[in-house]
């Protein structure tokens, strides 16, 4: 993993220590909440319905044991003994006393934390594969780009003032595990035939209230040039993009009312004129690389006999093994995924216990490295299958063998009105009436893979639009209602999610989803997801089963 | 005469300001003037000629590149940022220092705040025109809070990579 060095440490004590400085002088009275709003929201911290929240940001969802330690006890000291990870890979302490917060600051900086560029218009922290340096899908490590991307957009001088905020997906696998699709900028890497390592730029995908499937703007652009690509395109944004409608200011809107032909030519006009002087240098990614390099596997066979043996007495372990351990590029390993869906529970919340006993097994099986995915999972990437049935135990023991990863109860949700001041409806209950009525696991893996996705709002913090089923609250003269749609995805085979009809009411929900899934079971061919199902039936089935029964 | 917070010789102070802005509906004032894009493209050779010192104003829907030629006979760019969140002039301030290497007073006007010192001073601006009341001394300290940055940038400062790449 990629070590911090002076600079880095540096550049955060003196950030947390300007923010200090900031909070006291709004303590004193000295400024205003209104010109302090723009100063705690460059670090992360947001006013909401009953405290303050505190963004953290996990760049690229990457953690040491000692840093989930840290994080878990601000969790308990500062917080009410939890945390919420987020669909961007950050980590939100929703209990939060101003006065607290520079403290808190401080603590993140000692571990190489900080929550710098959580919120406001400017680049924010880069979503990176969870699975990186351990998948053998990937042809390159991409968080050594996304490292540079988080150094290079550092208080960036020209564009920390943008339209809206911006961000970035980097993915080096075809199966893609970040929604670059859905991303201001999606960088997948491409190698090209002769080899030379390259990127495929996809700009102007997201949701919110206009979701749009990005465009590919460009088919290669070559490694070394991505830097001075990057200023030509947040320049071309900063310069035109709109700054009189919040909702018309993200990059989306600029690419989608010029046309992508159009937004390609003035990208590379203006890459013409920046030129490769813009570039970062070839020694400094090889200095990032290195870092992540450093892998300390031992020689296995594939086949582990004590992971055999356990699975053979340990109905539960085959179950979490079937459903939560992913394929590993080193023979005798595996990628362990935690799932922070315990039917019932918060999606994404994390008790300070919880995460403690994440970090022993992180610390003592794999490697000392812990991820965080964006639909609100943590994976351990380099577990020895030798060692799976004493993983699984310690998160048994924690709470947190959830055997659902990607069945139907693996459910994203904002924390919806439960927290948020932007919210119209409440997303955690839903999710949580769901998941129970899924509690049967034999019945969940026989449904498969469905992604369900909930936002509270048009603001698609939930990510609905590309939920495979998206529920999105909405207000309807003071009550709650959700509006379903279809179809969905955040994946390589991104697609905006279609519309099944009139919103429902909050006690119709979960039979709704029940009828869906009835119709999916009874339509589906060999083989068949869900999505696959519903792309070869299209809408009707669905719409006439939850419908009819409303009558 | 007015004051304006400068960089000279590296250090921020508080400099005399023999400029006076004038709008485009206004009568022309002697001495040093700034004025619009739109009024420089009409009357800016004549005042030149006049022998006074002329700057021009470009506020953040205005190209920058409209300038590019007449660059050479001004002695200030004053950069608008109406609101301090509106980063168009961050862009406008780069491209004068980088690409059309603009040698002259690069001045931030408008709602320009101590919290913005770090960026305006790392696009290339090097006068400031606050609309805070702060101080020399805590535009400075604003301005240099991080020790280190990791963009080259049209303040010269060396960045995080040419730091490492030489220790």
């Amino acid at each position: 993993m990629y070590q911090y060095d002076t600079i880095d440490k540096e550049f955060l004590a003196d950030r947390a220590a300007e923010f200090k400085q900031q909070v006291e002088r709004r303590l004193a009275g000295e400024i205003t909440e209104d010109q302090f709003k723009m100063l705690r929201l460059r670090n992360g911290l947001y006013l909401q319905l009953h405290a303050y929240m505190l963004r953290v940001a996990i760049p690229y969802g990457s953690l040491n044991a000692t840093q989930l330690r840290k994080l878990a006890d601000i969790g308990r000291r500062y917080d009410k003994g939890y945390g919420h990870f987020t669909t961007r890979t950050n980590l939100q302490f929703h209990w939060i006393k101003l006065r607290e917060a520079p403290a808190i600051l401080e603590e993140l900086a000692t571990v190489d934390l900080h929550a710098i560029q959580t919120s406001g218009n400017c680049i924010r922290n880069v979503t990176s594969d969870p699975y990186a340096g351990a998948t053998a899908e990937e042809i390159d490590d991409p968080r050594v780009w996304s490292e540079a991307i988080r150094q290079w957009s550092m208080l960036h001088p020209e564009f920390s003032h943008l339209p809206r905020k911006f961000k970035f997906a980097v993915t080096a696998a075809p199966k893609d595990r970040t929604a670059a699709r859905v991303h201001d900028i999606g960088l997948v890497v491409r190698r090209a035939r002769d080899g030379t390592m390259g990127f495929e730029v996809i700009v102007g995908g997201g949701m919110g209230r206009t979701p749009y499937v990005g465009p590919t703007i460009k088919e290669f652009l070559p490694a070394n040039r991505l830097f001075s690509y990057l200023d030509a395109t947040l320049r071309v944004y900063n310069r035109h993009g709109r700054r009189d409608n919040a909702y018309k200011a993200r990059i989306k809107i600029l690419v989608a009312a010029l046309g992508a032909e159009e937004f390609r030519r003035q990208v590379e006009e203006e890459w013409e004129k920046v030129g490769p002087g813009a570039d970062m240098p070839d020694t400094e990614i090889a200095r990032i690389r290195a870092a992540f390099s450093v892998k300390a596997f031992d020689t296995l066979v594939n086949r582990s006999e004590a992971f055999e043996t356990a699975k053979a007495a340990d109905p539960a372990f085959a179950r979490f093994a079937r459903n939560n351990l992913k394929p590993h590029k080193r023979p005798g390993y595996t990628i362990v995924e935690i799932s922070l869906k315990g039917i019932g529970d918060t999606p994404g919340d994390a008790t300070s216990d919880q995460m403690d006993a994440v970090a022993d097994l992180g610390e003592r099986y794999g490697q000392n490295d812990i991820r965080i995915t964006h639909e609100q999972n943590l994976v351990l990437p380099h577990v020895k299958l030798d060692d799976a049935h004493a993983v699984f135990q310690g998160l048994a023991a924690a709470g947190l063998a959830t055997p659902n990863i990607n069945l139907i109860s693996d459910i994203i949700a904002c924390p919806g009105l439960d927290y948020c001041a932007l919210a119209n409806a409440r997303a955690i209950p839903i999710a949580q009436d769901i998941a129970h009525r899924f509690a049967d696991q034999d019945r969940a893996e026989l449904v498969g893979e469905l992604k369900i996705k909930i936002s509270g709002c048009i603001n698609a913090c939930g990510h609905h639009h590309v939920g495979h089923i998206g529920i999105l609250g909405v207000d309807k003269k003071g009550e709650e209602f959700y509006q379903l749609t279809l179809g969905g995805s955040g994946a390589e085979d991104a697609e905006v999610g279609k519309m099944l009809g009139p919103a429902l009411p909050a006690d119709r929900v979960t039979d709704a989803i029940d009828t869906i899934v009835e119709v999916y079971l009874r339509e589906r061919a060999d083989g068949e997801r869900f999505l696959d199902t519903f792309r070869r039936t299209g809408v009707a089935p669905f719409k006439e089963a939850v419908y009819a029964e409303a009558h | 005469m007015p004051k304006l917070i400068r960089i000279e010789d590296g250090q921020f102070v508080s400099a005399d300001d023999p400029f006076t802005h004038v709008a485009d509906d206004e009568g022309m004032p002697p001495g040093d003037v700034i004025i619009s894009l739109t009024r420089f493209s009409a009357e800016g050779d004549a005042l030149i000629s006049q022998g006074r010192a002329v700057g021009v104003r470009i506020e953040p829907d205005e190209e920058v590149e409209a300038l590019a030629y007449d660059l050479p006979k001004l002695a200030v760019v004053a950069v608008a940022f109406p609101k301090y969140r509106d980063g168009r002039g961050f862009s406008t301030s780069h491209l004068l220092r980088q690409r059309f290497g603009f040698k002259g007073e690069v001045r931030a006007v408008g709602e320009v705040l101590r919290e913005e010192a770090n960026f305006l001073t790392r696009c290339g601006c090097d006068s400031f025109e606050t609309a805070d009341g702060s101080s020399p001394e805590q535009w400075a300290h604003a301005a240099n809070r991080h020790r280190h940055v990791y963009q080259r940038a049209s303040d010269g400062r060396i960045p995080a990579f040419t730091e490492r790449a030489e220790s």
